[in-house]
């Protein structure tokens, strides 16, 4: 309560200045413009910039000179700052400081889902808001203010928090004793995005994270096309847009991997993105500079987990483990990899944890002068502003009074000076009294032990090694003491001092009886030395350890990718997938990523031969259809979707990757769900585990796009569709009425017009070229041959149908029309549309011509698709070659990677599994699997890594276990899902 | 090709000779099976065997070689396998037809304790999804009722009958639970956020619910029942041995609760269902003698540091370690996929499990389990005359092609909803 009256005479004070044209009616004018001058202090004018001795000349609230030999003004108020430092207080360049969130509005769970805007007059979409200027929402939050002054922070940009692109952010100096008219420095500073929706409207597009990403994609197009004027309508939201084009453009992006995605959007419209981070870059770091942006990164350092119940520790993941370990070495990693870099307090709980973290972040290797830049000459950059962040003539008296190197954590800092006015941290002219004393009193020593920082000094007392019961307290240069009295402990002494500049205290005592006499306390200065000592060796000692980084930095992540080799495989059986069949007694060998021979008796010199006697050599299996390795799977706020791709979302961290990979698999087309009948574009990868996202992606991929039709996307599960389609019938409907404008924006583009570029109808303008290709969701006859009919009137072929259950129906149809299969082996009756789904389904289109694949749809099925491949050898008896090429040549001739991949012939890529029976069998494992050359997946060195993955947990939470037993911050374990993905998955 | 030809003419064949879904009657005439490879389901192998039955029975099991006279109608089987009957433990098949479709489904009542809730009621006969397992050589389940902390009583059928009552094995054979977990999560993970876990703040206290439970049905039961108490009634068969408590539970500190409690409340005949850790608690499982129903083997990993193949792993693990070991279904899509319960024991052969006793996950060890091996899970004279024959190893979705089928010596039809849709189909094409 105190504190709160305090604080509001504090504020009080600030009415002092008020503008100088403003009628004044509760005194005299009072103009206050003196000169301030501080010296003998080390100024640090810019990080690289220090002088000692310097002297600090302010008037007006700005700097007006600095230097050593600085003439100072005859009236100039004179602070003596020996042995102090001074430096540009810190500046926070992503901050909501003063502008609440919106709350998200709850609704109606009943209610329709929302497909229209709410504004008028604006973009067709909600959750884009450049014209958001959150000047009219902006308090000023005192007591945010005292946290951030306290953190060493002067100026904030800050902004409303809220939607894909959130209009502009506010420049605002922290000082509380003046007004707003004075505090916000800026009112157009920067403009923000993200790729959050906004809480401000229900509308449900975007609905996934790709739909975000295409969605400003499509705004900077339209705002082009409605800036040359080819719009009737007025779009305040756009026009806002181009007006902050100007502006400075930061991008939140959170995470390393979202980072990546937003540089991209920005390197295709030449914006170049200051990217809000994670603090996770260190986990891809040459990604992370090869973005060429600069970084705003918060310092959320995680607490150890605790994991003194192993039955809840178990949870955590190795990855989680790490990241506690690794994560405070993100800055210093960020800056010895050159990557421009300013901090955030932006994520952590409470402002106050920011000094320690960065102290943290400095004890993990960050050098201090590139920790001072980032929170003083990097922001004032980011934000355009030259006047910030530094101690140069001319700019703002924005300043912080030290007792000595700011980062050191025993140093305190006094005063936080915000345009030129003081706002006191600790009282610099309260003495440090730390240290122990003999303490005499009515004839008897104690040993008086005080210690902590200015006025937040403690005491505790002894006598004879024992603990005594009493209250120290020190106060504006007071000593209070209660000690109970010698003869009942009862009834008390009462001891003061006035602290003074001779080395021994003495003051006054007032015994039980209320008689006064005299104490002493004599400084012991030799214990103390050697205390500190000791302490100060411990510290250096205690340089953390840190363990490496893998990629993925999870538990079966790789130090760096495999090597290319070349590899001779001996006497195998090897099934080619080609003419030549399946060969007994064979050698493959594989050069340059590539395979370069298959015989008998083959000898090279340098290759790494492998003995493959009794085993199989087989081309590695493709899944036609997987949402693995992806961050979403659904667009589904809208019934077409062909804006949207999976190769934006790619998730290269994914485990399944790896478990793939020991299932024999190294290709994988990820598909877009079946939400809608036009749904996104698909991403094509190989799994080079430990690769980015865009390195998994095949070069020159082929082009394809998922289509769904049934159940799923005519909503027959929701109780409250409105959407269009709601029928079989509409399906149709709709893709003809998309095709049709798709053809027309096609000839208008052709036509040297000038067009609005649509990315859905660009995409669907590809289909009807041949240029793009669909997979489609399927199961019942009628729809299939419904989309065959649709996709002839257009003169296109679909390419494929997935699911596909009842292809069996219309074997000869397909044949005709041209589209291939890929099927499940045996699902059925998990809905009412597979009702007749059978498992000789491939078998028969296969006999009837038609290209046939087995696909998964499912993180675990997918591992196993040799065993799903093998059932057709039973129902419907395929034979084993033919069984095979389900698996392998099939599906790559279904995603036209079969020049590349997909059989065993010289000239294709070496992704080669080598097998320690017949791959159909239900016995069969996968001993390698090996892309271009590289070896992904080795079952010898998958038991070394599990082993190295206890041996680094088991350390790991032993050194959390340190961290709690010495009185360290622990949180509960947790435990990361990975969300499963299947076509329905909404997200 | 050949192969391909080969199997339809002979599923025409036999497609003719019986209606699709008609049960066999009773069998009156004799069967020899000469000449298979016979797994008898006990880790033994008969290479080149002589199976005889009658009258729903086996009268002989022994070598070829063996001069004695066979009985009816030889099937020669030179070349293929024959096997007992497989069985599957906790499934739901029989309880539901299609997924998405409510109306069709009933495999959870509502409420926390349900003894009295039986699962035979609901078991549907002509389900075409229990018609879809033979052809697999999957011929006996436990049909088991899913909810709530006491899920419901099952019940152990075979899959050829006319109604629920013909179809019985055993009738109420288990009374099945959910243990609580010490547990809780929080945190909107399918918001990107993780998942916090903490000790559950009502373990305990859901333990001493159950705990007490049981006691007041014991104290029930003990009395003079003047007002009738559906639920204890049901739970009898606890007390007296007569059926099993099935608890379907994971965490090493939850199985240990698990044993301790049931045995402390009376209750002797325990079953683990899933055992996620149960290796880790082997000794007390051995001691008392305590069998584990496992999930099936293809699954995921249950963290993303765990070993890739550690859910193909888990059978060795435990049978390495004595413990009684068969395969239940629960989960995802868990009835259609009950007819690939012989490739999940494939599968645990292929990671280190042998072959036989591998087998004998879905053969004795389940019989045994499910307290049905006085009648099923081996080829022993005496037993029942449940048994098929396939074309090879009925483990490996290669070679599991089953060509005869009986179930109590009754040849049944292989014929299912799949096997009529690809007939007609093949026959359009071929017709066109």
């Amino acid at each position: 309560m105190k504190k709160h009256l305090l604080w509001l005479l504090f504020l009080c004070t600030s009415i002092l200045s008020a503008q100088e044209y403003f009628p004044k009616d509760d005194g005299v004018k009072t103009p206050n413009n003196k000169t301030i001058a501080f010296t003998k202090a080390t100024i640090y004018i810019t990080p690289t910039n220090v002088i000692k001795n310097g002297t600090l000349l302010v008037k007006n609230g700005k700097v007006v000179n600095v230097g050593r030999s600085v003439s100072i003004p005859k009236d100039a108020q004179i602070v003596n700052l020996e042995g102090k430092n001074i430096y540009p207080s810190f500046i926070d360049a992503y901050t909501d400081f003063g502008i609440a969130k919106p709350k998200r509005q709850r609704g109606n769970p009943n209610a329709s889902p929302q497909y229209e805007p709410e504004r008028k007059g604006y973009y067709w979409n909600d959750h884009i808001r450049p014209e958001t200027n959150p000047i009219a929402d902006f308090k000023f939050d005192a007591k945010k203010a005292k946290d951030l002054l306290k953190a060493g922070f002067g100026v904030v940009n800050t902004h409303m928090q809220d939607g894909i692109i959130r209009g502009n952010g506010l420049l605002v100096s922290l000082n509380t004793q003046t007004t707003n008219a004075y505090r916000v420095l800026e009112d157009k500073s920067a403009q923000y995005l993200s790729f959050t929706k906004s809480n401000k409207s229900r509308q449900m597009y975007p609905g996934s994270l790709m739909g975000s990403i295409a969605l400003l994609r499509q705004t900077y197009n339209d705002a082009d096309w409605y800036l040359k004027g080819n719009t009737k309508n007025k779009d305040l939201a756009l026009e806002a847009l181009d007006r902050n084009k100007n502006l400075p453009q930061i991008f939140y992006a959170g995470s390393k991997i979202n980072a990546f995605r937003a540089d991209k959007i920005g390197d295709e419209f030449g914006i170049q993105y200051t990217i809000v981070g994670g603090g996770d870059e260190f986990e891809r770091i040459n990604d992370v500079r090869a973005t060429n942006a600069t970084f705003i990164i918060p310092i959320n350092f995680r607490a150890a987990y605790d994991v003194s119940n192993p039955y809840l520790a178990q949870h955590v993941s190795l990855h989680d483990m790490r990241k506690w370990n690794q994560e405070p070495t993100n800055p210093k990693v960020l800056a010895e990899n050159g990557v421009t870099f300013s901090l955030t307090t932006h994520s952590l709980k409470k402002v106050d944890d920011f000094t320690k973290n960065i102290q943290k972040a400095i004890k993990y290797g960050l050098d201090k002068t590139k920790a001072l830049e980032a929170l003083t000459t990097v922001p004032a950059k980011i934000l355009g502003k030259s006047n910030i962040g530094n101690l140069q003539t001319g700019s703002y008296a924005n300043f912080l009074i030290t007792s000595g190197d700011i980062f050191d954590p025993k140093t305190t800092l006094y005063e936080n000076w915000t345009l030129g006015d003081k706002n006191v941290i600790n009282d610099m002219n309260v003495k440090d009294i730390a240290g122990n004393y003999a303490l005499a009193l009515n004839g008897k020593t104690y040993d008086l032990s005080i210690t902590g920082k200015g006025a937040k000094q403690k005491g505790a007392l002894k006598l004879d090694d024992k603990k005594v019961k009493s209250k120290f307290s020190f106060k504006d240069g007071w000593i209070f003491m209660s000690i109970p009295s010698e003869n009942d402990a009862t009834k008390f002494n009462r001891l003061t001092a006035k602290i003074t500049d001779s080395p021994v205290i003495l003051g006054k005592v007032i015994n039980e009886f209320g008689n006064e006499s005299q104490w002493s306390a004599a400084k012991i200065v030799k214990k103390d030395d050697e205390k500190s000592k000791d302490k100060k060796k411990k510290d250096n000692n205690s340089t953390p350890t840190v363990l490496p980084v893998s990629y993925p930095n999870v538990g079966f992540g790789l130090a760096q990718q495999p090597k290319q080799e070349t590899i001779l495989f001996k006497n195998a059986t090897v099934w080619t997938g080609e003419k030549e069949g399946n060969l007994e007694n064979t050698d493959v060998l594989i050069k340059n990523g590539k395979i370069a021979k298959i015989g008998k008796n083959i000898s090279v010199g340098g290759a790494k031969t492998i003995d493959a006697t009794g085993k199989y050599v087989t081309a590695g299996i493709i899944d036609e259809h997987s949402h693995i390795a992806t961050t979403s799977v659904n667009e589904w706020a809208q019934n077409s979707t062909a804006e949207v791709t999976i190769e934006d979302v790619v998730d290269p961290n994914d485990v399944n990757i790896y478990r793939n990979l020991a299932g024999g698999v190294t290709s994988i087309q990820i598909l877009h769900g079946s939400a809608n009948p036009i749904g996104g574009r698909s991403a094509i990868i190989k799994l080079k585990w430990g690769e980015n996202a865009d390195n998994l992606i095949y070069n020159n991929t082929p082009k394809f796009i998922k289509f769904a039709l049934g159940e799923n996307v005519k909503q027959s599960r929701s109780r409250n569709g409105t959407r269009f389609p709601q029928t079989r019938m509409g399906v149709e409907q709709m893709y003809i009425d998309y095709f049709t404008r798709a053809k027309q924006y096609d000839a208008k583009k052709k036509s040297g017009q000038a067009y609005r570029k649509d990315a859905e109808l660009e995409t669907l303008a590809e289909i009807i070229n041949k240029e793009r290709f669909i997979s489609c969701h399927s199961y019942v006859q009628s729809e299939i041959n419904m989309l065959m009919k649709v996709a002839e009137k257009f003169d296109f072929n679909i390419n494929t149908f997935t699911h596909i259950l009842e292809g069996y129906k219309v074997a000869d149809k397909m044949k005709e029309h041209g589209v291939g299969g890929s099927t499940f082996s045996d699902w059925w009756a998990y809905k009412y549309e597979v009702n007749d789904a059978i498992p000789y389904n491939a078998a028969i289109m296969h006999n009837q011509g038609v290209t046939v694949a087995i696909n998964s749809d499912d993180a675990e099925m997918s591992r196993r698709l040799n065993q799903e491949a093998a059932k057709t050898v039973k129902y419907g008896g395929m034979s084993e070659e033919e069984a095979w090429k389900m698996v392998t040549l099939n599906p790559a001739k279904l995603l036209h990677i079969d020049n590349k991949v997909g059989s065993l012939k010289v000239g294709k890529d070496a992704d080669v599994v080598l097998w320690n029976t017949n791959p159909l069998s239900v016995y069969a494992k996968p001993l390698k699997t090996i892309i271009e050359g590289r070896t992904y997946f080795d079952i010898d060195a998958d038991l070394a890594k599990r082993e190295a993955i206890k041996a680094e947990r088991s350390k790991l939470e032993n050194m959390m276990l340190h961290e709690k037993i010495n009185g360290g911050k622990v949180q509960p374990p947790s435990k990361r899902v990975k969300e499963l993905f299947h076509c329905e998955t909404l997200k | 090709m050949k192969n391909y030809i080969y199997t339809i003419a002979f599923l025409l064949s036999i497609g003719s000779l019986f209606a699709q879904q008609t049960p066999a009657p009773k069998q009156s005439a004799d069967y020899t099976i000469e000449g298979a490879t016979a797994h008898l389901g006990n880790g033994q192998v008969i290479e080149n065997s002589l199976i005889m039955f009658s009258n729903g029975k086996i009268t002989h099991v022994g070598n070829a070689l063996t001069k004695i006279a066979r009985r009816g109608t030889v099937i020669d089987a030179k070349g293929k396998h024959v096997y007992p009957g497989f069985i599957v433990a906790n499934t739901t098949l029989g309880l539901g037809e299609v997924d998405a479709v409510k109306a069709s489904i009933d495999e959870r009542e509502i409420g926390t304790y349900n003894p009295h809730i039986r699962s035979i009621i609901a078991y549907n006969t002509e389900s075409k999804v229990v018609e879809s397992m033979r052809p697999n050589g999957v011929l006996i389940v436990q049909t088991t009722p899913r909810g709530g902390t006491i899920s419901g009583t099952s019940s152990i059928v075979q899959l050829d009958a006319w109604n629920w009552e013909d179809a019985i094995v055993k009738e109420n054979d288990a009374i099945h639970m959910n243990w609580p977990s010490s547990v809780s999560y929080s945190g909107r993970w399918w918001a990107g956020e993780p998942r916090v876990v903490k000790e559950s703040k009502n373990y305990t206290e859901n333990l001493n619910k159950f705990s007490s439970y049981l006691q007041q049905a014991k104290t029930y039961l003990k009395g003079n029942k003047s007002e009738k108490n559906l639920p204890f009634e049901a739970m009898k068969g606890l007390f007296n041995g007569s059926q099993k408590l099935f608890i379907h539970v994971s965490g090493e500190r939850e199985i240990t609760d698990a044993i301790t409690l049931s045995k402390k409340e009376g209750i002797n005949k325990i079953v683990i269902v899933h055992g996620g850790d149960a290796d880790k608690v082997a000794d007390l499982l051995v001691k008392n003698n305590i069998p584990v129903v496992l999930e099936r083997a293809h699954r995921l990993p249950n963290a993303e540091d765990q070993d890739y193949d550690l859910p193909y792993r888990t059978a060795k693990i435990l049978v390495d370690k004595g413990i009684t070991v068969s395969i239940g279904m629960e989960g995802d899509m868990e009835r259609m996929s009950t007819r690939n319960a012989p490739f999940y024991a494939g599968t645990y052969a292929a990671y280190g499990l042998d072959k036989e006793e591998a087998l004998k996950l879905i053969t004795s060890n389940a019989a045994k389990i499910l307290g049905i091996d006085d009648k099923v899970g081996t080829l022993e004279v005496g037993k029942d005359a449940t048994l098929f024959v396939s074309e090879g190893d009925a483990l490996d979705m290669r070679t599991n092609k089953v060509s005869n089928s009986f179930i109590n010596g009754r040849k049944l039809s292989l014929e299912t909803h799949q096997t009529k849709l690809w007939k007609r189909y093949s026959d359009k094409y071929k017709n066109q």
